[in-house]
């Protein structure tokens, strides 16, 4: 062979030399990062598979869906923006998240929530505090972020939570005691997840259904909503029901600063 | 070929918004390995200088293959060749996210992505010695998976062997090669690009690119039949 023939042959061969295909990976992960789009993990839940998306600025939307088209679907209705599924989810977000549910740590999670309102936003940075086996009512959230009149307002908000179960508005009740709607699959889920935590829900019901709003301590002499601290801890020999705060003051208790059953502005 | 811009103040006017612009223009051409027509480029750079945001996902399509087997050959790792790639692609984004029109218009976008993947994987490994162009694909040791697929045409088995021990040659005399050959052969060849382009990547004058590709050519085929000789030998 000549020369030339020999280095053509060489070139020939560096041409021949085989690209790779990019894993799927890069593509969600890059679009993630430029905040174009978000992914999302398929998690279990004890409501079932659920579908959690995240963007860069933390986690965007939690839904139960039937089919990753279906809540990719969703996602882009309500984001105007793409959600790439990812495959598997790092070991260390599922402890995170496992930790966040059951209320070990409760601020390691980030959330996305650009696109709501300064109001909606503080609703549901508000139910965030709602410890897990407690609940409260809608008019303790108004009350908490100021706005004392915006009972069903905070209601609406919390029925806009796109992050359900993570941010967990099925802590938030009704004060006559129903457990009031929940928007993700009704009240029966609702339910169902008080149950979990060991809220007693039928026990809250009960209660609520004979007027009972809150439980003195006559010990330390302050009254709570009954889940406050746990529920077991309240219904006691040394607990005293009251219907109303001005009853309770009435009776020299004063008010708990943990679940702060008392109107901040009063 | 696309000239036409919405200019940004009609956008909102577009039928559909953003994402009508992938539907009237239709899907990337993707050739195998991300081979990219010219006609497509310069559609895709004018849809970018248009909207970004909405033809994005279409440019990181476009290249992802080429610039993670790039960054597969400087950094031989995959995960770390996957985040040089990522890195590249949302330095690229954030560029051009301050660009104006006419300067993406000007860009020459396949050189230009190159370079920025270089300049990631060198800033990765800056103190650390760079391990430019590994040709052998780091799947398995002594795995010959990888290249079945490619050699998909010839399909007697004797001459898939001469095939593959001829790169594997190739591969290992590349590595021995000077830093300014093997970086230049690399894009030249094995990436497929042009001399112009090979020079915007690296940074250096287009003569001394043709010198260090021609003179890499002749050191990589004396190599090489040196390599045959010893190998006729033991």
């Amino acid at each position: 062979m000549t020369s030339l023939k020999k280095s053509l042959a060489v070139s020939k061969a560096l041409r021949s030399i085989p690209s790779s295909r990019a894993p799927e990976t890069l593509l969600p992960a890059v679009m993630r990062r430029v905040g174009l789009a978000d992914t999302y993990w398929r998690l279990e839940s004890p409501l079932g598979p659920v579908f959690v998306a995240h963007s860069k600025a933390g986690i965007s939307m939690v839904s139960r869906a039937k089919s990753d088209a279906d809540f990719e679907r969703s996602f882009e209705r309500r984001y105007g923006r793409r959600a790439y599924p990812e495959k598997s989810v790092p070991p260390a977000a599922v402890r995170a998240l496992v930790r966040h549910v059951r209320g070990e740590e409760r601020r390691e999670l980030s959330f996305d929530l650009r696109g709501l309102s300064e109001f909606e936003r503080s609703v549901l940075l508000k139910a965030l505090e709602i410890p897990t086996g407690e609940v409260r009512p809608y008019s303790w959230i108004a009350k908490e972020i100021g706005h004392p009149q915006a009972v069903r307002a905070a209601g609406t908000a919390l029925a806009k939570n796109p992050v359900p179960l993570l941010i967990p508005c099925h802590r938030v009740v009704r004060s006559d005691g129903r457990l009031g709607k929940y928007s993700m699959g009704g009240a029966r889920n609702k339910r169902t997840l008080l149950q979990i935590e060991g809220a007693h829900p039928e026990t809250l019901e009960k209660l609520a259904s004979s007027g009972v709003r809150y439980l003195g301590n006559s010990k330390g002499m302050h009254y709570c909503y009954p889940t406050c601290g746990g529920i077991e801890t309240l219904v006691e020999s040394n607990t005293v029901p009251f219907h109303t705060d001005a009853e309770a003051l009435a009776a020299g208790y004063h008010p708990c600063s943990d679940c702060r059953p008392l109107a901040i502005a009063s | 070929m696309w000239h036409e811009c919405v200019p940004e103040s009609d956008r909102s006017a577009w039928p559909g918004g953003r994402g009508d612009f992938r539907l009237v223009l239709g899907q990337p051409e993707q050739g195998k390995g991300g081979r990219t027509s010219m006609s497509h480029e310069d559609s895709l750079r004018e849809r970018i200088a248009c909207d970004l945001d909405g033809s994005f996902e279409e440019l990181v399509r476009t290249y992802q293959d080429r610039l993670y087997s790039y960054a597969l050959r400087l950094m031989a790792r995959r995960e770390d060749a996957e985040e040089v790639a990522q890195d590249a692609f949302v330095k690229a984004y954030k560029a051009l996210a301050t660009y104006p029109a006419e300067r993406i218009r000007g860009l020459a976008l396949r050189p230009w992505l190159y370079r920025i993947t270089l300049n990631t994987a060198r800033n990765r490994f800056r103190g650390k010695k760079l391990r430019t162009v590994s040709l052998d694909h780091p799947i398995a040791p002594g795995s010959d998976a990888m290249w079945e697929a490619a050699d998909s045409p010839e399909k007697q088995p004797d001459r898939r062997y001469e095939k593959r021990r001829e790169r594997r040659d190739i591969a290992g005399v590349m590595a021995g090669l000077p830093d300014r050959y093997r970086s230049a052969l690399q894009l030249r060849y094995v990436e497929g690009l042009r001399l112009e382009e090979v020079a915007t990547v690296l940074g250096q004058p287009l003569g001394t690119v043709k010198s260090n590709v021609h003179r890499g050519i002749n050191a990589l085929r004396e190599a090489l039949s040196e390599s045959r000789r010893e190998g006729v030998r033991s």
